[in-house]
């Protein structure tokens, strides 16, 4: 279920008045709420544009910038690729809005193939995905386009739905990343010019292209217009998908989960995976944490231990391609644990601070590396007074709560 | 003036190191041999070495990458 929390009307646009939880929305309720689907433009393409809309994806590249792009070099044979991968093991707002509004993701993504000069659409789900795969595949099959739309399964790992990974799929090759340039929107499937988007991107295009730029920079602030879906997990009472304005701040979508009190709370992973610990009370905007995830750590765990456990999981989800990442993440991985589980001394920790400097700074094809360093040494800092502890007197109780953080599966292959 | 750049392909690249033997001015090695490269311009005089680390690339992961 994605909440709409904030009231009309700011609020509810993607999440809206309609069944949520069932199963996908037909064609006819989505143009009974909305109306028949504009047409994508050169026009169009600057109404995107115009609405300062940024991807959703987590890198919050600015959408009309890469729509040109891909434009500019399409002569009418570009492709669009619809990015559902959604590996980030907390996320579920992508699949929640594939699930239940199928069809206004796909709105925008024909709205982007008419306005790029592309014939071909491609939605690429996660196996791990069943129900918004099966909304989706109603929903094609509900509709009548020019445009073909073909759906994609995409192995369930962290790194698959890394743009260059994703085109070397589709292109018949394994899911793992491929080094840049060329960068899909100069070469991608099949060698053409490919617009890689974020599936909730693309429904928000699909309401521009209704409302208005306008409207969208109503949502939220100048530099992050529009408004998010969020995913709140961990210790808040009620986890979920949320939609708020881009302008709300992360103590606004815990109070929208039912922490109304963000000062419960230890800490607050913002951004996923690749993302950061921060203080509860932290003021930044949602429109700025990446991917949209949110997990709310209680006073009762230990950031470290939590800390350890995604650091395995990012280890073990290495294409295992670069050196760097396949070597530098296991024991990066490793000494993180030893220090969660007490057994680490203040050497340990200068090797482990070492480590992570040397992998710093986009060692790898894709940004999964810094990614995981980043979310280290954002520990390193939120945590730094159990840091010692852990040093000086061993784990501390909370490494025997239990994780806040989802049982993250690793069994799936590269095919 | 438009700088020359050192850049490796990471996928290619298999920690060998001779880079950073052969141009130390802008390559060293990680804990587990792998090339750190300082990005910045190459200067003319250190161009030798460049091209030669380049050359000497055992799995020619290395190229000099002209910014426009």
């Amino acid at each position: 279920m994605i909440e709409p929390l904030i009231p009309e009307p700011t609020g509810g646009w993607l999440a809206g008045r309609l069944g949520y939880g069932e199963a996908g929305e037909s064609l006819s309720r989505h143009q009974a709420a909305l109306g028949v689907r504009p047409s994508g433009s050169a026009e169009m393409l600057r109404v995107i544009e115009a609405s300062g809309l940024r991807g959703r994806g987590g890198a919050g590249f600015p959408t009309g910038v890469k729509w040109r792009a891909v434009a500019q070099r399409s002569r009418g044979g570009a492709v669009v690729l619809v990015n559902g991968v959604e590996a980030d093991p907390v996320s579920r707002k992508d699949r929640t809005l594939m699930g239940s509004r199928p069809h206004l993701v796909l709105d925008g993504a024909i709205i982007a193939a008419e306005s790029v000069g592309a014939k071909q659409v491609m939605v690429a789900v996660n196996r791990g995905a069943a129900p918004a795969r099966l909304a989706l595949a109603s929903a094609i099959k509900e509709r009548r386009e020019r445009i073909r739309i073909e759906l994609i399964d995409v192995p369930s790992r962290y790194v698959a739905g890394e743009e260059t990974a994703l085109v070397q799929f589709v292109n018949g090759g394994p899911a793992r990343p491929t080094v840049t340039p060329p960068r899909p929107f100069e070469r991608g499937v099949q060698g053409r010019p490919t617009l890689v988007q974020n599936a909730e991107t693309l429904a928000w295009a699909g309401l521009i292209a209704r409302r208005g730029h306008a409207w969208f920079q109503s949502l939220g602030t100048p530099a992050w217009p529009g408004a998010v879906l969020v995913t709140v997990e961990g210790g808040v009472p009620r986890p979920g998908v949320y939609e708020l304005p881009a302008s709300a701040t992360i103590v606004d979508a815990l109070a929208a989960a039912g922490c109304a009190d963000p000062l419960v709370l230890q800490a607050v992973l913002a951004g996923g995976y690749f993302g950061a610990w921060v203080a509860p009370a932290d003021g930044r905007l949602l429109g700025e944490v990446g991917a949209g995830v949110i997990v709310a750590l209680p006073r009762a765990s230990c950031g470290l231990t939590e800390t350890a456990r995604i650091m395995s999981f990012l280890a073990g989800e290495s294409a295992r391609q670069c050196g760097p990442c396949f070597n530098g993440l296991p024991a990066v991985a490793s000494a993180t644990a030893q220090i969660a589980v007490g057994r680490a001394r203040a050497a340990d920790l200068e090797r482990l601070r070492r480590w992570a400097n040397q992998l710093s700074g986009h060692r790898g094809a894709c940004h999964h590396p810094d990614g995981a360093i980043n979310l280290l040494k954002s520990a390193l800092r939120a945590f730094e007074v159990d840091l010692t502890a852990h040093l000086q007197r061993g784990a501390c109780r909370g490494s025997q709560a239990p994780s806040v953080l989802p049982v993250a599966k690793t069994s799936d292959g590269w095919r | 003036m438009s700088g020359k750049r050192l850049r490796v392909n990471p996928i290619t690249c298999d920690g060998r190191s001779l880079c950073a033997e052969l141009f130390p001015e802008r390559v060293r090695s990680d804990d587990w041999g792998y090339p750190i490269i300082d990005e910045r311009p190459i200067p003319p005089h250190l161009m030798p070495a460049a091209l030669r680390a380049v050359a000497d690339c055992p799995k020619l992961a290395l190229r000099i990458e002209a910014e426009p």
